[in-house]
């Protein structure tokens, strides 16, 4: 009778892996810290799930490995400075209203310019190289290069500094811990977009055809429905999703060049080789993964930092060599 | 070319390469409306690539595939199956994340479940109604074979093709498949299906095709091949020895 109990342990094992590092945490670093470090880890993960989750769902779907993925978060990225730039009446002003609106509205505009971009990537460039995997690498990799380099024409060479909106840039204090707005704020955006997707695809035929065409595209094709076209629809949120991604990422990062995008590459691919690869749930638990451990090291052991994700991600794959939640198709 | 009235499904000539392999060499075959037909052959005689083919999972490079009047040769999948056919391939095709009622809602139209049909279901499989909420991936082999043909007959469908509906079941098991695909006559549903399992194909077939080394060597009604010992010693020497 211990197998069923075994295979149950197994499948839920990966969930207790976060509340389990977070529990680790505490009486390393103390009360105070925990919590700040904790919000921080959470408020990054939030942000690298959703430049994530977009390139899990595209290879997922399609098998499809994009390496321009890093451009379409730059693109957000850049759009915030425009869109932000030109509100900055409502930006400066200390009313969280207005702030928060001209917030969303770049959000919005980061999703539209990034997914429309998204949509003729996908018609011009990805259509040609379906079941290339070789030429995919080459021909994403070479798209990223024009791409950042469009915005380089566009947006000029230098980096521009994106200050934080006026009500968001202090901290509150609970109890000892000091915990910035606006990694608050980000958490709640990036926790309701998370949880839209979720619904979107737990709730919606069309999510649940994601979900069986990450599974075996070939028997939904069987079952009458064109798996391509529901691509096409996929990768173009995959890339709203990253341009969002890209918006929150600079506003928290306040400050914007070229390379945004590009810089969260490696940590993105961590993310999508400890979740498993195709796995939105999977890409949800690794970026929170990601994140924490990114604050928790640079705290505890700041010399580690840098190699500390790649670190987790080892530990990960000698536990579960096809990451936290393979898909069974791969 | 106008077919008869009877013929559902015709393949002419059909030839289908995998890689640098020829598997399909001239496949010749008639499907009648309102019959199971018994695609029997050896292991690597091109029974499942013959279903693959009517369906557009391969594509055939050369010959004619005509369904109901539509020619289907080189017509996408889900085109295919728009026009009213139901696949449930050797592997089952089950979405092993999703629920069994996920499962099954995948192969309903956008109105979602019609409570008749899924009353039917229901009737030939009880097990799927006690699991409804539960992971597929999770069922056992016969369960995943119930839920495989559960969503083939949720929606009325002209032409089911099943790639053995039978294969590592237990006999009691195999019994109810039986029952249950033959049921289907009752509305109408033309048959394709391949057995490895004469026995199986002895109880269902109405009529049968012999495949061996990517052609039909034979083709002819059940009762036929039943009566004619000679015929089904050739036929079982050829093609069937595993199962005689």
């Amino acid at each position: 009778m211990s197998t069923p109990w075994r295979a149950r342990l197994a499948a839920w094992a990966p969930y207790a892996v976060t509340p389990l590092l977070i529990l680790i945490a505490l009486p390393l670093m103390g009360g105070g810290p925990w919590l700040t470090l904790t919000i921080a880890g959470l408020t990054m993960g939030m942000m690298l799930f959703l430049m994530a989750s977009g390139l899990t769902l595209i290879f997922g779907l399609m098998d499809v490995l994009n390496f321009a993925h890093a451009a379409f978060i730059t693109t957000g990225a850049y759009v915030a400075v425009t869109v932000l730039g030109s509100l900055a009446g409502w930006t400066s002003e200390f009313s969280l209203s207005l702030n928060l609106a001209a917030l969303l509205l770049a959000l919005l505009c980061a999703a539209v310019v990034s997914g429309a971009l998204g949509l003729i990537f996908e018609q011009i460039i990805v259509r040609r190289v379906y079941g290339a995997p070789l030429l995919q690498i080459l021909i994403t990799m070479g798209a990223l290069i024009v791409i950042e380099q469009l915005v380089i024409v566009l947006w000029g060479p230098d980096a521009f500094s994106l200050l934080r909106p006026s009500a968001l840039r202090g901290s509150i204090m609970v109890g000892s811990s000091p915990i910035e707005t606006y990694r608050l704020v980000a958490l709640c955006v990036g926790l309701v977009i998370a949880a839209a997707m979720q619904i979107v695809l737990t709730r919606t035929r069309i999510g649940l055809l994601v979900r069986a065409g990450v599974e075996n595209r070939e028997m939904v094709e069987s079952l009458g429905y064109h798996i391509r076209r529901l691509f096409v629809g996929v990768f173009v949120a995959g890339t709203a999703l990253a341009g969002m991604g890209g918006m929150m990422w600079a506003q928290y990062q306040v400050l914007v060049n070229s390379q945004i995008g590009d810089s969260m590459t490696v940590l993105v691919f961590i993310i999508l080789i400890i979740g498993g690869l195709g796995s939105v749930s999977g890409c949800f638990i690794g970026a929170i993964l990601v994140g924490l451990t990114s604050n928790y090291v640079e705290f505890l052991s700041p010399k580690l930092a840098l190699g500390s994700n790649i670190l987790l991600m080892v530990l990960i794959l000698m536990w579960r060599p096809r990451g936290l939640f393979p898909l069974s198709e791969h | 070319m106008d077919e008869p009235d009877d013929v559902l499904l015709r393949l002419e000539d059909v030839r289908t390469d995998i890689g640098r392999y020829q598997i399909l060499r001239g496949v010749n075959l008639t499907v009648r409306r309102g019959r199971v037909t018994m695609l029997l052959g050896r292991n690597g005689a091109g029974k499942t690539t013959t279903l693959r083919t009517v369906m557009g999972l391969w594509k055939a490079r050369e010959g004619e595939i005509v369904f109901d009047g539509h020619s289907i040769a080189g017509m996408p999948t889900p085109d295919i199956a728009q026009l009213g056919i139901a696949y449930v391939p050797e592997n089952m095709g089950i979405f092993g994340k999703l629920t069994v009622r996920e499962n099954l809602l995948l192969a309903t139209g956008p109105k979602g479940f019609a409570q008749e049909r899924l009353d039917r279901v229901f009737d030939c499989f009880p097990a799927l109604k006690l699991k409804w909420s539960s992971a597929a991936g999770l069922l056992s082999g016969g369960q995943k074979q119930m839920l495989a043909i559960g969503r083939a007959i949720i929606e009325p469908h002209r032409l089911l093709v099943v790639d053995e509906p039978t294969k590592g079941l237990s006999p009691a098991m195999v019994e109810h498949f039986i029952n249950a695909l033959l049921a289907l006559r009752t509305e109408q549903t033309t048959l394709l299906l391949v057995e490895q399992n004469f026995r199986v194909a002895q109880t269902m077939g109405d009529d049968v095709a012999v495949m061996d080394q990517g052609r039909i060597v034979h083709v002819g009604t059940m009762s036929a091949l039943n009566a004619d010992t000679a015929l089904q010693q050739r036929l079982l020497g050829l093609s069937l020895e595993a199962t005689a």
